[in-house]
């Protein structure tokens, strides 16, 4: 797949439609970038032209800032801020809802303003305006699906439909847990929690949130963010249920089942 | 005359000793550092009327929600019946408001009486709650002892009351056919009803102690419910109004802004900024975060006298639910619990609570030795994923967050501690930019596959 950066487009003098920020997860890890290729793919498929930041783009300080480190926040948040105003950056989509929560939300307080979405909301979007086109029967069609409302994108930002109306679009069968929107319960990466052991307890988050999934009887459990993905299908191989029950995030659902 | 002269000496001591501790806790909480308000103040006005007046947060959870519901009508509409207490009780009046209210009256106190009998069965099935059927998230650690204990005797507070107050009428409405030329004819929808079976055949000597001491019993209860709330979590019934006024408007993703930090990455960085304020180099380096009350702001605070303890934080919190030590509840209840020690050690006027002990000790001049790490360790501050939870559970808009967050970056960025597993990341995103320290590209995912 080439994919151009923001850096090749303004050597072309040219801006490209929207700057895809991938964020660490979706650049580093394993099965994030799994997802980040299957979003990329979804945008090529709709012809939208997309940029990506590539070796210019930091970490948006998510984890620094939450675990009190100020100091480091503000010399990535600033350092990026200085990227994407050099280039002039108006309209960025991620897939990440810590990186989404920063971006919309806490950089402004720095200077910088963008037009951020979600990559779910955008998914909805060129759904809803046939932009990409579903295959009928596809494998998920009538397939039971759990959806789990990450923190960032659900509770904080308020996002609920966006990506349950795009598991509508699929033809699964969606099944709630008894924890979900508002009440959704976080799966145990946040706060830079991701980088550390758990503090003594009975039990991990993330097994936790994995046993209320499993009980739904679903097949999939579909996440909308890379530090889910990464907590939740640890959850699913810790039960021994990784041949039973998989975790997507909702682009790897939709890449399947484009026409 | 005699009963007038009582009633405004206890009036006035029971009010005065309550402005007294009003006072003490208005400056217990201007202890914490001012914020600056953002936002439109008719946001402000929205949310105090939605969530405070009316409750809005609370019917999350419907059962209790009703009853609650039920006690706070019961209590506002209580209100009018306590102006007349007052007046009959200066003017050594019976019932003032009979006359010029006529039938309204009857209606008013007949309200009342159902009001309060539906709040004398909720008070009942709350009391089962906290002490029958162990609902859990009134029975977790932190609550054990005083807060247990304060719960409970709010609801007696209460189930006292409205016996009083049901004695008072239960006794007027018999008393009116043997001393009809004192107790003026009323209709009161409960008493009318039920007083005959319980009051009947009594002696009008004992139906008068009885009617008084009604009466007596419930003003006094007012009393002491008055100069109970600064001491306890019921509290909330004043604070939640101002609480939810000065609720951050914020977006909830949104961490407070530190400039002080932001200008000096900015300066460092070269970056120009025609806010940035002129830096001394000579400068004591700030303290960063909390670790006392007096970092913290006067709206964390308020949020902590305004708590009441009812765990919904604490019960959708998942460090929580998963057995770590962390209690959303317990941080709040601990600012409170530090901010009454640093009120009371600073009213003592002792020389051993003063940093520059040749000044006397006072908000700006104090060290005890003590800060909040001694009510909160720091495996509970870890235990946070800043999911937001406790935030949205909160029914009157308090944020346990924020104080965590404030004490996280106390921890790192002023005493340069916290976890060790933390360590590699600020390395990596110190000196990589990113989260975490691998040598391949940043779009290596695109070559792949």
């Amino acid at each position: 797949m080439t994919v151009k950066t923001m850096a090749e487009f303004a050597a072309e003098d040219k801006m490209p439609e929207i700057l895809f920020w991938v964020g660490c997860a979706g650049s580093f890890d394993d099965r994030a970038q799994k997802v980040t290729r299957a979003f990329a793919q979804i945008l090529n498929a709709a012809g939208i032209e997309f940029a990506v930041l590539g070796d210019e783009e930091a970490c948006t300080g998510d984890p620094a800032r939450r675990a009190g480190n100020e100091f480091l926040y503000q010399m990535t948040a600033l350092q990026n801020i200085q990227t994407l105003n050099m280039y002039g950056v108006k309209k960025m989509v991620t897939a990440c809802p810590h990186c989404f929560n920063t971006i919309k939300n806490e950089y402004p307080a720095l200077g910088g303003h963008y037009d951020i979405v979600h990559h779910t909301q955008l998914l909805q979007e060129l759904i809803d305006g046939g932009r990409i086109k579903m295959s009928g029967g596809g494998e998920f069609k009538g397939k039971r699906i759990t959806y789990h409302d990450s923190c960032y994108l659900g509770r904080v930002n308020g996002i609920y439909e966006a990506p349950r109306e795009i598991l509508e679009s699929l033809d699964t069968q969606l099944v709630e847990m008894k924890r979900s929107k508002t009440n959704g319960l976080c799966c145990g990466a946040g706060g830079a929690q991701m980088w550390k052991e758990d503090e003594p307890g009975e039990k991990r988050i993330n097994v936790e949130r994995t046993e209320e999934a499993l009980a739904t009887g679903a097949s999939v459990i579909a996440v909308n963010c890379p530090f889910c993905l990464t907590m939740m299908t640890d959850g699913v191989t810790g039960k021994d249920k990784q041949d039973d029950v998989m975790v997507y995030d909702l682009s790897e659902l939709i890449v399947r089942q484009m026409a | 005359m005699l009963q007038s002269i009582v009633f405004a000496l206890v009036a006035l001591a029971a009010l005065g000793f309550a402005y007294y501790q009003f006072s003490k806790v208005y400056a217990n909480i201007q202890l914490g550092k001012k914020e600056e308000l953002r936002g439109p103040t008719g946001e402000r006005w929205k949310n105090m009327f939605l969530v405070a007046f009316g409750q809005k947060k609370m019917f999350k959870r419907w059962i209790p929600a009703v009853l609650h519901l039920t006690l706070y009508v019961a209590f506002v509409f209580t209100q009018i019946e306590l102006i007349e207490i007052f007046i009959d009780g200066i003017f050594g009046a019976h019932r003032w408001f009979l006359g010029p209210l006529g039938g309204m009256y009857n209606f008013i106190i007949s309200t009342i009486e159902v009001l309060s009998v539906l709040a004398f069965v909720a008070t009942v099935i709350f009391l089962i709650r906290r002490n029958i059927l162990f609902i859990p998230r009134l029975n977790k650690p932190e609550m054990e002892g005083w807060p247990k204990l304060d719960g409970n005797l709010i609801l007696i507070f209460e189930l006292i009351l409205l016996a009083c107050i049901f004695t008072m009428n239960g006794t007027d409405v018999v008393l009116q056919d043997l001393d009809p030329g004192h107790y003026g004819k009323t209709n009161f929808v409960v008493s009318g009803l039920v007083a005959p079976y319980i009051f009947g055949g009594m002696s009008a000597d004992t139906l008068h102690v009885l009617e008084r001491a009604g009466w007596w019993g419930h003003i006094t209860m007012v009393f002491v419910f008055l100069n109970y709330l600064p001491k306890s979590k019921h509290l909330h019934i004043l604070l939640a109004f101002p609480n939810t006024w000065f609720a951050r408007l914020k977006p909830r993703g949104e961490m407070i802004n530190m400039p002080e930090v932001m200008y000096e990455v900015k300066s460092m960085m070269e970056i120009e900024d025609p806010d940035m304020p002129e830096m001394d180099p000579n400068a004591e380096l700030p303290e960063f975060g909390a670790d006392d009350i007096f970092q913290m702001t006067q709206i964390d605070l308020l949020g902590a006298y305004s708590c009441t303890e009812c765990g919904r934080c604490t019960d959708v919190c998942p460090a929580n639910i998963t057995g770590k030590k962390l209690s959303p509840r317990k941080i709040v209840q601990n600012l409170r619990d530090r901010s009454e020690e640093v009120g009371k050690k600073i009213a003592s006027g002792s020389a051993e609570f003063a940093a520059d002990d040749s000044q006397p000790v006072s908000a700006t001049n104090f060290e005890d030795g003590k800060t909040l790490w001694d009510y909160i360790t720091r495996e509970e501050i870890h235990a946070c994923t800043t999911c937001n939870a406790c935030v949205e559970a909160c029914p009157i808009l308090i944020n346990p967050l924020e104080m965590i967050n404030k004490m996280r970056r106390h921890e790192i960025l002023t005493e340069a501690a916290g976890p060790q597993d933390w360590l590699p990341l600020f390395n990596s995103l110190e000196n990589q930019q990113r989260a975490w320290s691998v040598g391949t590209s940043r779009t290596a995912w695109a070559e792949e596959a």
